[in-house]
């Protein structure tokens, strides 16, 4: 058995985030494994240990992703990792992206690919179900448990309005990784050591079998901007009845929200 | 047939707000287009009465959907694109809009604008609004090449009044059959809107100090108000609420027209979160905790005596 894992850097979630161009300003920015990719991590390598099996991940992203791959997912357990760091794969949309991630998980046959349900940055949630359609192989998303046996999985879900659904099918097959599924384990010292030696493989574009025409981005994200300050509120201050009646006032009354 | 086509969600017989909502947009899009608009209905529900929100065509897949299905959702949503040849498809940013939605568009060939929160068109085509790092950034998005499909985030466009206009209903044959089966279905414990989906949220942060005093004093509130129960992150971490009632960068985003959040102090990721919900009530004892910047109204005090005395007189307006 093999298990992939798909990995994004993303900024911290407490980073405040400045417009530069058609993107954001990096300077400053401290750079983490997307939260919900460090639970598809986690779930990679316990499964892994449960099952004796190599877990591999797979990162699109410049030379600069190494070293928080080596920290936050080489040193907690994974054996080794992808990257894929051409210029025409840092610059597509979530199809292109998809394309990547596939080539490279069908290089590796892996029995089970975890991801994260969305990575923080740019939000799109389109990347591992992409995957999943490119590569024919059943995708769960938003996964609060999972587990497998004799080629097949079982894993617990949260669909829309607070439904769980439990759902099995056969492997290889997608999981997205929802809060609540582990919690990410931090690598021990050793480990950090001994990360420093565990391979990191760049395969080109011609390499996967890929180039920069087919995977061509057809979504583009221009006029970047902050969202409006909202305009200036009204503090409440006093005596907690008649601040209560005030506030009720102005709920039904100014914006007409009761 | 060219033209918009709205994918149309429905539960239990009717159709979501969503349907609404966006059938309502693409009237006026296509207005401006000089286009149609057609509905894609997955699942069975009598589907001609998306007529009276404006729908001149209705494309239906039938059978059972009531258990998620991605593979047959995805392959039905396809088959019904290969009929309709749709120049533009809108979705809600619902599950299926994440999961089944992109292996459309990975069928396709063509591009997704995820969780817009507004469109508009511009220069003969339609244009995306949506944000980007959970809310502290947004940024048009537009399709390039092929078939362009968006979704879009609840609650971004007013319900149009339902006519009494009927639409024709065309059914698509779609045989896909997914080898992953549902073994087990359990229903939401509460019965009110997804934190995505609802127009009022309470949410509760770190000073509510205990799991009992967030259930005594944040979830009476939102009873009283017909609201869903959110929280902050650090009360989450603290046991005090649930997982999926996580507001912010790594929890929900969430987009209704009242938030109250109570002993929440507003950290970047919290706000990001909720930072589009129309008025925002902030609760706190800290007067210069960062919500009150984003506050509609902002009352600084004792949570644990406003909130009972704020469902106290909510509930005397019956």
């Amino acid at each position: 058995m093999k298990i992939g894992v798909c990995v994004k850097i993303t900024p911290d979630t407490d980073t405040r985030i400045k417009i530069q161009g058609d993107g954001i300003d990096a300077n400053g920015i401290k750079w983490v494994v997307s939260p919900y990719d460090a639970l598809a991590v986690e779930e990679a390598i316990v499964t892994g240990e449960k099952h004796g099996a190599e877990v591999v991940s797979f990162t699109i992203g410049d030379e600069s992703t190494q070293a928080v791959l080596r920290g936050n997912v080489l040193a907690p357990g994974v054996a080794r990792s992808v990257v894929v760091s051409e210029a025409a794969a840092l610059k597509t949309d979530s199809l292109g992206r998809a394309r990547v991630l596939a080539a490279a998980i069908g290089r590796e046959a892996c029995d089970v690919v975890f991801c994260g349900k969305v990575g923080i940055d740019h939000d799109n949630a389109q990347v591992p179900a992409m995957v999943g359609e490119l590569l024919g192989w059943p995708v769960i998303s938003r996964v609060t448990t999972f587990s497998a046996e004799g080629g097949r999985f079982r894993a617990t879900r949260n669909v829309d309005g607070g439904v769980v659904e439990v759902v099995e099918g056969p492997l290889p097959a997608i999981m997205t990784a929802e809060r609540g599924l582990n919690t990410p384990r931090y690598a021990k010292l050793p480990q950090l050591t001994a990360a420093k030696k565990k391979p990191i493989d760049t395969p080109s574009l011609a390499d996967l079998g890929l180039s920069a025409d087919v995977i061509a981005p057809a979504v583009t994200m221009t006029a970047w901007d902050t969202p409006p300050p909202r305009p200036k509120g009204r503090i409440l201050q006093g005596d907690v009845d008649t601040v209560v009646d005030e506030l009720v006032r102005l709920l039904r009354e100014e914006a007409k929200v009761l | 047939m060219s033209g918009i086509l709205v994918v149309c969600e429905h539960e239990q017989g009717s159709f979501k707000k969503t349907a609404g909502e966006l059938l309502g947009k693409a009237v006026e899009l296509a207005r401006a287009l000089g286009t149609t608009v057609s509905a894609a209905v997955v699942g069975d529900v009598a589907a001609d009465a998306l007529g009276g929100w404006g729908a001149q065509q209705v494309y239906q897949v039938a059978g059972d959907f009531s258990s998620y299905s991605g593979t047959r959702t995805a392959a039905a949503l396809h088959a019904i694109a290969t009929a309709a040849a749709p120049d533009v498809i809108l979705a809600p940013a619902s599950y299926a809009g994440k999961d089944a939605l992109p292996r459309l568009v990975a069928r396709l060939g063509s591009g997704l604008g995820t969780e817009c929160t507004d469109l508009r068109v511009d220069g003969g085509v339609v244009v995306g609004r949506r944000p980007l790092y959970a809310g502290k950034a947004f940024a048009d998005v537009r399709v390039t090449r092929g078939v362009a499909v968006f979704s879009v985030r609840a609650n971004s466009f007013p319900v149009p009044a339902m006519g009494t206009g009927r639409a024709p209903v065309q059914t698509v044959a779609c045989t896909s059959v997914d080898p992953v089966v549902v073994v087990e279905r359990k229903a939401a414990e509460h019965k009110t809107a997804d934190l995505t989906e609802a127009e009022r949220i309470v949410s509760g942060g770190r000073s509510l100090k205990s799991a009992e005093s967030f259930d005594a004093v944040v979830r009476p509130l939102a009873a009283t108000l017909g609201a869903t129960v959110g929280a902050s992150r650090a009360a989450v971490d603290a046991g005090y609420a649930h997982h999926d009632e996580q507001v912010g960068q790594t929890g929900k985003t969430v987009n209704p027209t009242l938030y109250i959040a109570l002993g929440i102090s507003g950290a970047i990721q919290h706000l990001a979160g909720m930072r589009t919900s129309r008025v925002i009530v902030a609760v706190n004892k800290d007067a210069s905790a960062p919500i009150f910047e984003h506050a509609t109204y902002g009352v600084v005090g004792d949570l644990f005596e406003v909130a009972p005395k704020l469902a106290a007189a909510v509930a005397r307006l019956g």
